[in-house]
């Protein structure tokens, strides 16, 4: 099971800024276990952001991203409770969302 | 199982594929070169511009997390792309912006060794891009 989305999305003036903590351990493919084995890759493939159900943002994102990946991402025109909802999916084909109002 | 039955159930199973609409563009995220993952993004051949604003630190003590922040001044941006041209697979992330957000994120990456990285934005049809070099003290992307 996935650890839980975080998300926090606050008004500034008209635009609002969303930060999204992802728990993922986004392994490269490169780094090795304490008995020397490669772990294998393992990494958020994509991620889409929905503002009252609508998409705004859909990224793709690689292992390069670094471990516990963290966003921020703004919109325009925003109000105080409007819904943002966060998914993402990785490489083996695990998913999670969450959502928050906006603050 | 009745048809009905049968129908509600294969929209349940689509339902989590239409959050992810875009797909994950397997080519270029598997490119060794920037030049080649442009092409796989359609994006080869951007212009050098002035209206991408890049913010990271000159110097990233751990290259495991190298904070990123794009904000892109091009008009009528669509997608914004982040490459690290050292690493082994230089595309890190694409963001498209169907409509309501704007140009702009910021993400964590992890760089292997000091490096340019440069943004590729893309807007009716066209491509622009800037740069930025970061120097990493401890790589982070083996270890």
């Amino acid at each position: 099971m996935a650890e839980p989305i975080r998300i926090r999305a606050t008004l500034k003036g008209d635009m609002a800024e969303v930060r999204v903590l992802m728990g993922h351990p986004m392994e490269t493919g490169q780094r090795k276990d304490s008995d020397g084995k490669l772990l294998p890759l393992h990494f958020i493939q994509q991620v889409t952001v929905r503002l009252n159900g609508k998409t705004v943002i859909e990224g793709q994102i690689s292992q390069s991203v670094s471990r516990n990946p963290l966003f921020s991402f703004r919109f325009k025109g925003a109000r105080a409770g409007d819904k943002v909802e966060i998914d993402w999916l990785d490489n083996k084909g695990e998913k999670n969302r969450a959502e928050a109002a906006i603050a | 199982m009745t048809l009905k039955a049968g129908g509600a159930l294969a929209l349940l199973l689509l339902a989590p594929l239409r959050a992810f609409a875009a797909g994950w563009n397997k080519a270029a995220f598997g490119s060794k070169s920037i030049a080649d993952a442009l092409k796989a993004l359609g994006a080869a051949g951007p212009a050098d511009t002035k209206d991408i604003v890049i913010e990271a630190p000159q110097i990233a003590e751990n290259g495991a997390v190298v904070p990123i922040e794009v904000t892109s001044n091009v008009p009528g941006t669509q997608s914004l792309a982040v490459l690290i041209e050292k690493n082994p697979f230089p595309l890190a992330a694409k963001f498209d912006f169907p409509e309501g957000a704007l140009p702009y994120v910021r993400v964590n990456v992890k760089m292997g060794e000091s490096s340019n990285v440069r943004v590729v934005v893309g807007a009716g049809g066209k491509f622009f891009t800037a740069v930025r070099e970061v120097k990493v003290t401890i790589g982070g992307c083996g270890g």
